[in-house]
């Protein structure tokens, strides 16, 4: 199917900013898509992020785009959402603005269970600032803050926001493009608070530092640990070991946040 | 019967040399010419549109009909 990514480039936005081989342009890709399938309007959309390299992606789409201040995008989001319930609200950003600054935002988002996407592109590292490491850095690797290797556990994205409340996660990688709309596509469909974790590459400032030779072994390493849901059903925790799993990881109904808060205003009116 | 090809489209001043799309097509159809992406051999094309499905940069599309 040929989808049409020129009917959502804010126009004269492109070349984007992001490196050769940042992973974040076939993010991008995969939200268009996502829309085009979709057939999502302009006006009834918007697209709220943060800070960072991630965070650029609303400037390069033509819909309804907020780029706020680090690790505060789902409070801009939240009121946004609260005023225009009718709209498809995403949000988007990377690891370190989603769980570093921004952290208790997104758990409380997620506990919340208000009808948005979050997409957040997890490159296990600061892009934008240098390379620092994030709360996704895995154990051992290289940072410019961890020359030595990075002492700390890392988090898993999904498993915290299906320890927060989101109602729908799942895992998609820069390396498996055609599985991104999808997973997306689904996530936006669900009513709830929906997060699509995407492991993603930063070739300059982590690949560089842990020894990548290039963006093409950074994406082979991405096929390499990759594992889909159902597939890993059938093996062994020992074959498990060093894996993450893509694909839809949770899925439940709950109540749903402005609809709660409209029955609050409600009950307010009668004064009861 | 004569096998319709596709035209590659590289929008030269979005790529940015990657190789990303020359590593990932399975037929080996593209290579890089100093910095930016060239169709090599476009008898080899089976439409099967990973590049474009992967270029980060929308610097390549492949237009099938
Ligand atoms: C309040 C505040 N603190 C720190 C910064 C510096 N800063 C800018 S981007 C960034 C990290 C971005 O990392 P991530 O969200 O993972 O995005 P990436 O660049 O990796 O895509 C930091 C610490 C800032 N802009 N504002
Ligand atoms: S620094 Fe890393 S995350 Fe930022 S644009 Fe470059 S490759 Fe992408
Ligand atoms: S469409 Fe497929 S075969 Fe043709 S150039 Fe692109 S990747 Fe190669
Ligand atoms: S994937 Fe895109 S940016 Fe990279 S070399 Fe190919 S056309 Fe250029
Ligand atoms: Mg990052």
């Amino acid at each position: 199917m040929a989808y049409d990514y020129d009917k959502w480039i804010r126009p004269g936005k492109l070349p984007h900013i992001w490196c050769p081989g940042c992973g974040h342009g076939i993010v991008m890709k995969g939200l268009i898509r996502a829309f085009d399938t979709l057939q999502l309007k302009k006006e009834e959309t918007a697209i709220v992020s943060g800070i960072g390299c991630a965070s650029r992606l609303p400037g390069y789409i033509d819909c309804c785009t907020l780029h706020t201040t680090h690790g505060r995008a789902a409070a801009f989001a939240t009121g946004l959402k609260m005023a225009r319930p009718e709209m498809k609200v995403i949000l988007c950003g990377g690891d370190g603005d989603g769980t570093a600054i921004g952290g208790n935002h997104f758990i409380h988002a997620c506990r919340r269970n208000i009808d948005m996407t979050y997409i957040i592109m997890n490159n296990y590292i600061y892009g934008m600032t240098g390379g620092q490491f994030s709360p996704a850095t895995p154990t051992g690797h290289k940072a410019s803050t961890t020359p030595y290797g990075n002492p700390d556990p890392n988090f898993d994205i999904a498993k915290l926001a299906i320890g927060a409340g989101a109602t729908f996660v799942a895992r998609g990688t820069a390396f498996h493009a055609a599985q991104l709309d999808k997973l997306i596509v689904e996530a936006i469909q669900h009513k709830g608070f929906s997060v699509v974790e995407i492991l993603d590459d930063c070739p300059t400032t982590y690949g560089r530092r842990n020894k990548f030779k290039s963006v093409i072994e950074m994406m082979n390493r991405l096929k390499e640990i990759s594992v889909p849901v159902k597939a890993a059903e059938k093996m062994t925790p020992e074959q498990l070991q060093g894996k993450v799993l893509t694909g839809v990881l949770y899925k439940e109904e709950k109540p749903e946040y402005c609809e709660q808060y409209a029955k609050v205003i409600e009950r307010a009116q009668v004064g009861k | 019967m004569e096998k319709k090809l596709p035209n590659i489209e590289i929008i030269e001043k979005y790529c940015k040399g990657c190789h990303i799309c020359v590593e990932f097509c399975p037929t080996k159809v593209l290579e890089m010419k100093g910095f930016v992406v060239s169709v090599k051999n476009l008898e080899a094309c089976t439409k099967c549109m990973q590049c474009e499905l992967r270029c980060p940069d929308f610097a390549i599309r492949v237009h099938a009909e």
